[in-house]
C-alpha cells in the first residue's frame, strides 16, 4: 500500500447532506468483479443525464473540478450500504480524502482501507469550506490538521491504527495475520460457541 | 467475584466480551472473534480475489455460509428462460461466488438450492443465527440478526477477506443506545412503523458511532419476524447493530430449525443465552424512548428514510436545502397529504418486510380485493422456505388473484440489480428499507412502508391508510 501523508489540492463542493452510497456509486455497477476502473461511475445518475450527457451543473462536471482531490460534502456523507465500491470509486475518481462534518461509520472505515481520508471537522471550518469551493486546503494526516489559505486550521480525529496503517503503508491484515497464536488459543480456551 | 461479573452488563458488553481475542488498546483495536460469516455475489469476489493473490485460505469454511440473493432474477419469467435477461457480469458474479465456495470448502445455498433466500432472512430462518454470537457478511443489513441477541453487522469487502482470512476483524468498541418502546401497538401499526417512527425523531445519523439495544413493553410483544424488521433498520438510523435480548419468543423461534444446537447441546445454550439479557443497573451511552400507543402507519415522503411521517399526515414545510431537494425529487409539495397520492408499483419485499407473517399481513389485507388498475404489485418473499411456505398455506393465490405477481425469492426491486425495477417518475410504495434517489431504478421514486401499508396502497392505487381496510374486513367477519 501506498503511505498517505499529506494531501494539498483544491477542493470540489457538494453540498448535499446525507449523501448515501447508492448516490456514490449505484448499484446496477455492482455486477463487477474487480476494485479498478470504478471511478467512471461515480455520483452516475448526478454526474449523467438519463441519455449519459453530462449535467453541467454537477459540482464534479465544472472545469474548475477537474485534477481536485479533495471533496467537501454535507453532513452524514456515506450513510446506506456497507459496498466498497463507494471509497474504490471515489479514491480510482482521484480523491484522497473527504471533509464533512459528520461521516457514516461503514463508508468511514472503508475508506479508511482504500487510501480515502474521512476528515470530520466542526461547523465553522466546514461552512467556509462549503461557501469557497475550489480553495486550496491541505489535509496532514500526521498532524491530524486541515489547513485553509488564510492559515486557520481545524484538527481531525482518525483512528490510532488506521492512521498508523496509512502512514507507513501497512496492510492491516499482515497485522491479524501476526495475531494467529492469540486466535488459535482463543479458539482451543472457548467450552462453548452459541 | 471479578468486576466483571461485579459491574452490570448489557447485552452488547456481555457478548463484545466474550469476543474478545485480544483487547483494544490506545495503538490498537481490539481483535473481534466472528461466529457466524455470511457471504453473497456482490462484495465477496473482491475478497477472495486478494486471498487468491496472497495464497492465503479461509480459516474457518465450517463458520462461513453463503448464498446468492442481490443479482438474481426473481420474476417467473426470468426462470422460465433460464435467465435470459440476465447481464453477463451478474452471470460472473454468481458463477464466481459458487468457484470460490468450492475452492474454500464454504457451503453455499446456490441458485438451484431449496434453501436460497435473502442472505438476512436465511441465517435466522435455518438456525444459523442464534443468542450471543457476533455476526459479519458485506451488507449493511446484516443488523438484522440482532434481533436474536447476536451482535451483527455489515462489513466492507476488505474487512470480508479480513474475516475470511482470520475469522477476526479489528474493531474499535462502539457505545450504545438504548431504545425502549413502550405501550402497545394499535392495530394496523406494525413494528416498520416504529422503526419508520424511530428514524423520523433521531434521524439517519442519529446512531451513528452507536449499537442500539430495542427493549420495553412493545419489543417484548413483538415476534421474532418483528423484532427482525425493527433491527434491520437500525442501520437506516446510522446505527452499527440493533440488538433484542434473547427469550422465550426467541427460543420457541429456534428450537428445531436445522442448525440450531439440539438434545443435551440445545440444553447448555438455553442456559447460556438466558444469562445475556441486560443486566439490571446496566446503562447505556444514550437513551431514547418511543411510546407505540398513539403510533400511526408511517410513510416516508422524501430520500432518506429520516423523512418520513404518519400516513394521515401532510407533507412537512422543507426544514434544509437537503429536504427541499427531496421534495422535488419526489415532485411533492409541502402540506400536501401524502393519503391518495397516486402510485404506480407497489413492492412487497426486502430483508425487511419479506417473511412469513409479512406475506400474511398484505394477503389477509388483500383477500377477496384487487390491485387498483394500472397498479403493478411484485410480491417477491425472501427465501425459498418462505415461498413454499405462503404457498402452502394459499398465500400465492390470494395474490394471484389480487391481481399481484409471485416471484422467487431473492432482493429483487429493494435495490433493482437483477432486471426488476421501476421506471423514472414512477411512485413506488416498497416495504424495503432505502428510499434512497435511484435505489429501485434511476429517477424512481421510493416511499417506504409496512406490508399492510403497501397493500392498502395498492388496492387504493393511491397511498393508503390500512386501517379503515382492517376495519372494514372485521365488520364483514
Ligand atoms: S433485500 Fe435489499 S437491503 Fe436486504 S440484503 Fe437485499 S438488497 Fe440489501
Amino acid at each position: 500500500m501506498e503511505p498517505v501523508r499529506v494531501i494539498r489540492s483544491r477542493t470540489v463542493v457538494i453540498p448535499s447532506e446525507n449523501i448515501d452510497t447508492d448516490q456514490i456509486i449505484p448499484a446496477r455497477f455492482l455486477t463487477t468483479t474487480s476494485r479498478s476502473g470504478l471511478g467512471q461511475h461515480l455520483f452516475a445518475d448526478k454526474r449523467f443525464d438519463a441519455d449519459g450527457k453530462p449535467r453541467p451543473e454537477f459540482p464534479l462536471n465544472r472545469p474548475e473540478a477537474a485534477g481536485c482531490s479533495i471533496l467537501v460534502a454535507g453532513r452524514n456523507f456515506g450513510c446506506g450500504s456497507s459496498r466498497e465500491h463507494a471509497p474504490w470509486a471515489l479514491h480510482d475518481y482521484g480523491f484522497r480524502a473527504v471533509v464533512s462534518t459528520e461521516i457514516a461509520d461503514i463508508f468511514r472505515s472503508n475508506a479508511l482501507r482504500n487510501g480515502l481520508l474521512p476528515v470530520v471537522v466542526g461547523a465553522d471550518i466546514h461552512q467556509w469550506l462549503m461557501d469557497n469551493p475550489g480553495a486550496e486546503v491541505t489535509v496532514d494526516l500526521e498532524a491530524r490538521r486541515v489547513g485553509l489559505p488564510d492559515g486557520r486550521f481545524a484538527t481531525f480525529e482518525v483512528e490510532a491504527f488506521a492512521r498508523y496503517c496509512l502512514l507507513e503503508g501497512i496492510d492491516p491484515l499482515g497485522f491479524l495475520m501476526g495475531r494467529a497464536g492469540d486466535i488459535r488459543s482463543y479458539e482451543e480456551r472457548r467450552a462453548w460457541t452459541p | 467475584m471479578t468486576d466483571a461479573q461485579a459491574s452490570p452488563q448489557t447485552l452488547f458488553d456481555k457478548v463484545w466480551r466474550e469476543h474478545l481475542v485480544c483487547p483494544e488498546t490506545a495503538e490498537t483495536p481490539a481483535v473481534l472473534y466472528i461466529d457466524l460469516h455470511l457471504v453473497h455475489e456482490v462484495t465477496s469476489p473482491q475478497a477472495f480475489a486478494m486471498l487468491r493473490e496472497r495464497r492465503l485460505s479461509v480459516r474457518r469454511p465450517d463458520r462461513t455460509l453463503a448464498t446468492v440473493d442481490h443479482s438474481v432474477p426473481t420474476s417467473p419469467a426470468s426462470w422460465r428462460d433460464g435467465f435470459a435477461g440476465m447481464d453477463d457480469q451478474a452471470r460472473r458474479q454468481v458463477r464466481q461466488l459458487t468457484e470460490n465456495c468450492g475452492r474454500h470448502g464454504i457451503r453455499l445455498l446456490g441458485v438451484n438450492s431449496s434453501r436460497r433466500g435473502i442472505v438476512h432472512v436465511i441465517g435466522p430462518e435455518l438456525g444459523a443465527t442464534r443468542p450471543g454470537m457476533t455476526i459479519v457478511c458485506g451488507d449493511s443489513h446484516t443488523t438484522t440478526h440482532g434481533a436474536f441477541g447476536a451482535l451483527a453487522f455489515g462489513i466492507g469487502t476488505t474487512e470480508v477477506g479480513h474475516v475470511l482470512a482470520t475469522q477476526c476483524l479489528l474493531q474499535r468498541k462502539p457505545k450504545s443506545l438504548g431504545v425502549e418502546i413502550s405501550g402497545t401497538l394499535p392495530e394496523g401499526v406494525t413494528a416498520k412503523d416504529v422503526v419508520l417512527a424511530l428514524i423520523g425523531r433521531i434521524g439517519v445519523a442519529g446512531g451513528t458511532g452507536h449499537v442500539i439495544e430495542y427493549f420495553g413493553e412493545a419489543v417484548s410483544a413483538m415476534s421474532m419476524e418483528g423484532r427482525m424488521t425493527l433491527c434491520n433498520m437500525a442501520i437506516e438510523a446510522g446505527a452499527r447493530a440493533g440488538m433484542v435480548a434473547p427469550d422465550d419468543v426467541t427460543f420457541e423461534y429456534l428450537a428445531g430449525r436445522p442448525m440450531a444446537p439440539k438434545d443435551a447441546a440445545w440444553d447448555v445454550s438455553l442456559d447460556r443465552w438466558r444469562q445475556l439479557p441486560t443486566d439490571e443497573g446496566a446503562v447505556f451511552d444514550a437513551s431514547v424512548s418511543l411510546s407505540a400507543d398513539s403510533l400511526e402507519p408511517q410513510v416516508t415522503w422524501g430520500t432518506d428514510p429520516g423523512m418520513v411521517m404518519p400516513v394521515t399526515g401532510r407533507v412537512p414545510d422543507p426544514a434544509s436545502p437537503s429536504q427541499a431537494r427531496a421534495l422535488d425529487y419526489m415532485g411533492m409539495a409541502a402540506g400536501e397529504a401524502i393519503e391518495g397520492r397516486p402510485v404506480q408499483v407497489v413492492f412487497v419485499g426486502s430483508c425487511t418486510n419479506s417473511r412469513i407473517s409479512d406475506l400474511r399481513q398484505a394477503a389477509q389485507l388483500l383477500a377477496g380485493r384487487r390491485v387498483a388498475r394500472g397498479v403493478r404489485m411484485l410480491v417477491v418473499p425472501g427465501s425459498q422456505q418462505v415461498k413454499r411456505q405462503a404457498e402452502a398455506e394459499g398465500l400465492d393465490r390470494v395474490f394471484a388473484e389480487a391481481g399481484a405477481e409471485w416471484h422467487e425469492s431473492g432482493c429483487s426491486l429493494c435495490i433493482a440489480m437483477n432486471g426488476d425495477r421501476a421506471a423514472a417518475g414512477q411512485y413506488v410504495v416498497s416495504t424495503s428499507n432505502r428510499n434512497f434517489e435511484g435505489r429501485q431504478g434511476p429517477g424512481a421514486r421510493t416511499l417506504l412502508a409496512s406490508p399492510l401499508t403497501a397493500a392498502a396502497s395498492a388496492v387504493a392505487g393511491a397511498v393508503a391508510d390500512p386501517r379503515p381496510f382492517i376495519a372494514r374486513q372485521r365488520r364483514i367477519a
